[in-house]
């Protein structure tokens, strides 16, 4: 579904931020990336999106991540910013969850259609026609998870999506991707998350892949992650 | 609340006053926006002396108000800070122009006062007809009908954005003002000597964000295109208020219901 080959990028000559990144990721699997800030985690993403390029090559299904394809790969990819704010745009959350399918062709009351079947799916029907800036964070975060379902995409990246939650509210998010059935990428630093969404996960550190194997592996070497800036998920970390 | 917030939600608030239900409200917003262009051409057509003729132009927004169920003075108060730049209009009026033009008891009233007065009501009313049309239409069907009016796309994708990132800049200047005063305890405001700086943060912000936020649009399939709401075809109630209010103005505009209406009790 993703791979990445050979991928490097610079945001200055001689400031270089990923070099040399390889990875395949099929269809359906959840993966976890981590790293500490600075790993390149976002420009991973940002690469794969085709906001910037880099050297190397990038494939979305079989499509190589450049100009001419990107509306096409952009279809296939549905983005969680970690900011909901950055992501919610339109007054209503029911505006805002049509605002993809509609530029995608759908008719409004299709477009619509697809926004009831998320909102029932995700339990939060009651927010359809609520503001937008009148929802709490954790309703927000979930409204920018539906806004990316009702794009029916391939595979969903999410970027911290646990991020400044309150424990009841990052449950939820917790579930919800839990249950989505598409291909995952998520970055964050929240290692119990990941260990609990992500069957893989990939450890980036200096812009190369330190590691990259099953959660259980690598998420439970503490030796690994320390030595990447990391610790070892809060769950695993023994109390005194 | 720090001002900034205050702002933010005023800006929220209008949203919300639009999506309520009332029978201008229901209205078509087509119908609405050329009943507005219409209104603040006849207003503005007055002449500078004319003041007690343009008095009863007060009726249609009044009306409105009431239909609508927006409070005056939730009008007035989201004005506040335009309205002293519109009574400001003409203020030197009284200088340039003391011929008298009429004598209240023993007092001239001169040609400036007059004619400064009839400006201040002309600019109010205007205020108050591009707020209503504000207050009872939401922001997408506003532009969706410049694009029946064919308004060009860009401009009215210009419209519509700026409306958007007003918000996100006023964000952003919240956040900023509210992380100065906490640190500057007892100042009053931003220090004239930060004024560059922070300028030049809350642009620097604000671009981000911006960007940030047109990437979110690009990644949901965005190309140049905005999907507005959808048009409701122009009913005969439309109709009906296009052409009422349409005579309404005119009929104030070339008939001087006040120096007829004086005429009659005054000799």
């Amino acid at each position: 579904m993703i791979e990445f080959k050979n991928v490097s990028f610079a945001y200055e000559k001689g400031r270089s931020v990923l070099s040399g990144v390889s990875f395949k990721i099929e269809k359906g699997e959840a993966v976890g990336l981590i790293g500490a800030n600075g790993a390149g985690k976002s420009t991973v993403m940002k690469l794969l999106l085709g906001l910037i390029r880099g050297e190397g090559e990038i494939y979305v299904d079989g499509l190589e991540v450049k100009k001419d394809n990107l509306p096409e790969i952009r279809r296939k990819l549905g983005f969680v910013l970690q900011n909901s704010d950055n992501q919610m745009f339109m007054p209503t959350v029911c505006e805002d969850m049509m605002f993809a399918p509609l530029n995608y062709g759908l008719t409004r009351p299709e477009a619509e259609k697809r926004v009831d079947a998320v909102l029932e799916r995700l339990g939060m029907t009651e927010l359809k026609y609520r503001h937008n800036h009148r929802i709490s964070g954790g309703e927000k975060r979930m409204a920018a998870i539906a806004t990316v379902l009702a794009m029916e995409p391939e595979a969903v990246l999410m970027d911290e999506p646990t991020s400044a939650l309150d424990p009841c509210n990052r449950r939820a998010v917790i579930n919800t991707v839990k249950e989505l059935g598409q291909t995952k990428l998520i970055t964050s630093h929240d290692l119990d998350m990941i260990m609990d969404t992500c069957g893989r996960v990939i450890l980036l550190s200096g812009g190369r892949i330190a590691a990259d194997g099953p959660s259980d592996q690598i998420l439970t070497d503490r030796e690994l992650l320390e030595a990447n800036r990391m610790e070892l998920p809060l769950s695993l970390t023994p109390r005194p | 609340m720090n001002k900034m917030e205050t702002a933010l939600h005023e800006l929220s608030e209008m949203d919300e006053l639009a999506s309520r239900s009332s029978p201008v409200h229901k209205l078509g917003p087509t119908a609405k926006l050329i009943s507005t262009i219409i209104y603040i051409a006849a207003v503005m057509s007055f002449g500078k002396y004319r003041l007690s003729a343009l008095i009863p132009m007060l009726l249609w927004p009044v009306l409105l108000f009431q239909l609508s169920g927006i409070p005056v003075r939730t009008c007035f108060y989201k004005l506040r800070i335009v309205l002293p730049l519109v009574l400001a209009m003409g203020l030197f009026n009284p200088f340039f122009d003391r011929e008298p033009m009429l004598y209240l008891g023993s007092a001239a009233v001169s040609g400036g006062v007059i004619s400064m007065l009839t400006l201040m009501l002309k600019g109010v009313l205007c205020l108050m007809a591009s707020f209503l049309l504000m207050a009872t239409t939401p922001i997408d069907c506003l532009c969706a009908s410049l694009r029946r009016l064919h308004i060009p796309k860009m401009l009215v994708t210009l419209l519509l954005l700026t409306y958007r990132y007003v918000g996100v800049m006023t964000e952003e200047l919240a956040v900023m003002t509210e992380a100065y005063s906490l640190r500057a305890p007892g100042q009053k405001g931003i220090h004239i000597s930060a004024w560059g700086s922070f300028l030049g943060q809350l642009l620097l912000r604000s671009m981000d964000r911006a960007q940030e936020l047109y990437s979110s649009m690009l990644l949901r399939g965005y190309h140049e295109h905005f999907h507005y709401a959808p048009m409701k075809p122009f009913s005969a109630a439309d109709g009906i208020y296009l052409f009422g209010s349409t005579a309404l103005f005119l009929f104030i505009r070339f008939v001087d219901i006040t120096r007829i209406l004086g005429s009659r009790f005054v000799r």
